[in-house]
């Protein structure tokens, strides 16, 4: 408990969230809980994210019932010991100042703008957070996705180190154009981010697609790389749901990319309007349909992932592990199996192909775990 | 990202898409300004400054500055059209179309159908809609309803800086003729574009904001309207689906078909006179389409069937109102409850 009277207000995730929608409580007012338990469930922009106790304590007060919608900061619940009179907890209310919207956009706005960095010509887009002697994080994003993937998970990675999330080419805010799109050319152009970013000694966490291509930055510089992270990654058998991806690079209006966001994750209620939105103007830029489907032909084409590291993992010096949902409707969780006797692999429930979202606390405690020393 | 105008937006959008292909021009009263004189030669960009700049970038042979005649206009953009340029003709105030109707209703959206689909016309008319400058009832008007009921037009009604961008290039692109109305009142309002071309698909409504309770759907300035009341009306525990259709033709009928299936209340709201409108139209479709789902009476708020004041205390009185619309959604809300 870190004060005898506390506050659990609306979370900031990521660069676009001003507000946040509580969807429900898990803990009922008068209720104890430990530190890292379950609180409640909070709308994004994105999807769905619990809010986990960084502390134990016994909630006193809801303030924000279910359904309510409040910028970032407003106060949701109070926290105390039970011994704590009421009139405590009133006063506590009453004098809760959120802190003003303009002063905390201001202060944002100084530190986590995303920047450019020109590798090879090719303009790419990376937002970097956090500072301090740790080893710093290098966070790789998968087909179709954005830096914004790792909404949850960078925040937190950024405590005591730098950690970087970067836009593939042909993605995010990065230039469209993706050269031959195959594994080496993204290969090459994250180890060119590393260089002009000055980093040389990192922790690599990739998703899916950028699974298999953190994967194959650390084969081909293994000094560099302190540690693997891959999550529902690529790379490691060779089926693949090809109408996703087929779909994905297809899909134009909003009902098709509803359909195909929702086999992303294991509950497609997750997935919020501002989500389809924010792929749908994704898709509209000029190049970004010809982009992806070079990519998805080069990796997955006829359905069938082009690579197989799996050996080759199981061959690196370096620890490194496996994170997978469950019920990851991309690709299989089967692809977890072949390197599990020699690997720590990590299958989350209640999961599909983003565990890094929709289970964020798991999985952002399995990679600080594995990167702490 | 950069917050820009829907001026700013527009003049972008022909800008990249005048950089990228070479058969796209302008064509219109003032696009340029003063080409009749030997004085300044980019004066205007038209009356409001959308295509400010353009002159300078592509020159006179792109950017053709016409007389005051808009049959001539019309004609010769159709035409153009229809032997391989992709023009972007302005028709300054669109109840004008009266002095070129022919050109626009009898030629260029009848070519593709009467050449048994061997000519296309890419033909874009960019032209200015609504009331509320007290510009007396002949530049007033909001007669989208109009082009929207000829087969062979496309007819965009943006709310927005984001979709005037991509809708403008998406209607440069397109291989039919396609009416393009801006609001008048709108030209200043700013919102978050990137500099990057991009291109939103007609037909394709866009949902401004969730709710189970009420579908209410706006057009152009009216979405903003509705906003406001949709706004006031949350706190009054009403949650609206607020819905911006952004193109009359085609219409994303699936979308607002949906959203009435599932609140079984409908408001439309639209500048336009009530008579055969959009307003009129979408509630035709809800009643034919979604009867069974319907649980009030489907409810216009439109202007009524006269003219455009010139009195401002009558032009308030004439537009749609946040407060009328705030008044229909709660009737239909407390309907049969």
């Amino acid at each position: 408990m870190s004060a005898a009277v506390s506050a659990i207000t609306m979370p900031k995730w990521g660069l676009t969230m001003t507000e946040g929608t509580v969807v429900g409580w898990l803990r009922q007012q008068g209720q104890r809980f430990a530190e890292g338990e379950e609180i409640l469930e909070i709308e994004t922009p994105k999807i769905t994210n619990v809010v986990e106790a960084t502390y134990g304590g016994t909630l006193r007060r809801i303030v924000a019932q279910a359904g309510t919608t409040l910028p970032v900061g407003a106060l949701l619940a109070v926290v105390a010991a039970d011994e704590v009179p009421e009139a405590e907890i009133d006063a506590f209310v009453a004098g809760f100042a959120v802190v003003e919207p303009s002063s905390r956009e201001e202060a944002e706005a100084k530190g986590v703008e995303p920047r450019s960095i020109e590798v090879a010509g090719r303009r790419l887009r990376y937002l970097e957070l956090g500072e301090g002697v740790d080893v710093p994080v290098l966070l790789v994003h998968g087909f179709g996705a954005d830096l914004n993937t790792w909404m949850f998970t960078q925040p937190v990675l950024a405590a005591g180190r730098r950690a970087v999330a970067l836009d593939l080419p042909g993605h995010g805010g990065s230039a469209k154009e993706v050269g031959a799109g195959d594994a080496e050319s993204l290969t090459d152009a994250v180890e060119g981010a590393l260089t002009a970013l000055g980093v040389e000694q990192v922790h690599l966490v990739g998703h899916s697609m950028g699974g298999a291509i953190a994967a194959l930055v650390a084969l081909r510089w293994p000094g560099l790389v302190s540690s693997l992270t891959l999550i529902a990654s690529a790379g490691l058998g060779p089926e693949i749901n090809g109408s996703f991806i087929d779909g994905f690079v297809r899909a134009a209006r909003r009902r098709e990319t509803v359909e195909v966001l929702g086999l992303l994750v294991h509950d497609p209620a997750l997935v919020s309007r501002t989500m389809v939105e924010d792929v749908l103007r994704y898709k509209r830029f000029d190049g970004v349909t010809a982009a992806l489907a070079k990519i998805a032909e080069a990796w997955f084409g006829g359905g069938r992932q082009s690579l197989d590291l799996t050996d080759r993992i199981a061959a690196l010096a370096m620890p490194v592990q496996l994170i997978w949902g469950r019920e990851d409707r991309i690709i299989p969780v089967a692809h977890t199996e072949a390197l599990a006797a020699r690997l720590p692999v990590h299958i989350l429930d209640a999961a599909g192909h983003l565990p890094h979202m929709e289970k964020a606390g798991e999985v952002n405690r399995l990679i600080e775990q594995f990167i702490a020393h | 990202m950069p917050q820009k105008s829907i001026r700013q937006a527009l003049n972008e959008a022909l800008a990249q898409e005048m950089r990228r292909d070479p058969t796209v021009v302008v064509i219109g009263e003032d696009v340029a300004g003063g080409a009749a004189t030997d004085g300044q030669r980019d004066a205007y960009g038209g009356v409001l400054g959308v295509t400010k700049g353009l002159f300078a970038e592509f020159g006179e042979a792109r950017v053709i500055d016409t007389p005051i005649t808009e049959s001539a206009i019309m004609g010769a953009a159709a035409g153009a059209a229809v032997t391989g340029l992709r023009p972007v003709a302005e028709l300054m105030f669109s109840d004008f179309f009266g002095v070129c109707f022919d050109q626009i209703f009898n030629q260029a959206a009848k070519f593709r159908y009467m050449f048994g689909g061997k000519a296309k016309t890419p033909l874009v008319i960019r032209t200015m809609i609504g009331a509320g400058r007290s510009a007396a009832a002949q530049h007033s008007q909001s007669p989208y309803h109009i082009f929207t009921s000829v087969p062979g037009l496309k007819c965009v009604v943006p709310s927005n800086a984001y979709d005037a961008k991509g809708l403008l290039i998406q209607a440069i692109r397109d291989d039919d003729p396609v009416i393009f109305c801006e609001h008048k009142l709108m030209y200043d309002l700013r919102t978050e574009v990137p500099d990057e071309p991009y291109t939103i698909p007609f037909g394709e409504a866009n949902i401004v904001r969730d709710g189970d309770d009420v579908t209410v759907i706006a057009l152009s300035r009216m979405v903003h309207y509705a906003n406001e009341a949709t706004d006031t009306l949350a706190k009054e525990g009403i949650e609206c689906e607020l819905i911006d259709p952004r193109t009359t033709s085609p219409l994303d009928e699936d979308t607002i078909l949906e959203s009435v299936e599932r609140t079984g209340r409908l408001v439309v709201v639209d500048e336009a006179t009530p008579r055969c409108s959009i307003a009129t139209d979408i509630a035709a479709l809800v009643a034919d389409k979604a009867f069974a789902a319907l649980k009030a009476p489907v409810r216009r708020v439109t202007a009524p069937h006269t003219p455009v004041p010139f009195a401002p205390v009558l032009e308030k009185l004439y537009i749609p109102s946040p407060e009328r619309i705030a008044a229909a959604i709660r009737e239909v809300h407390g309907y049969g409850g």
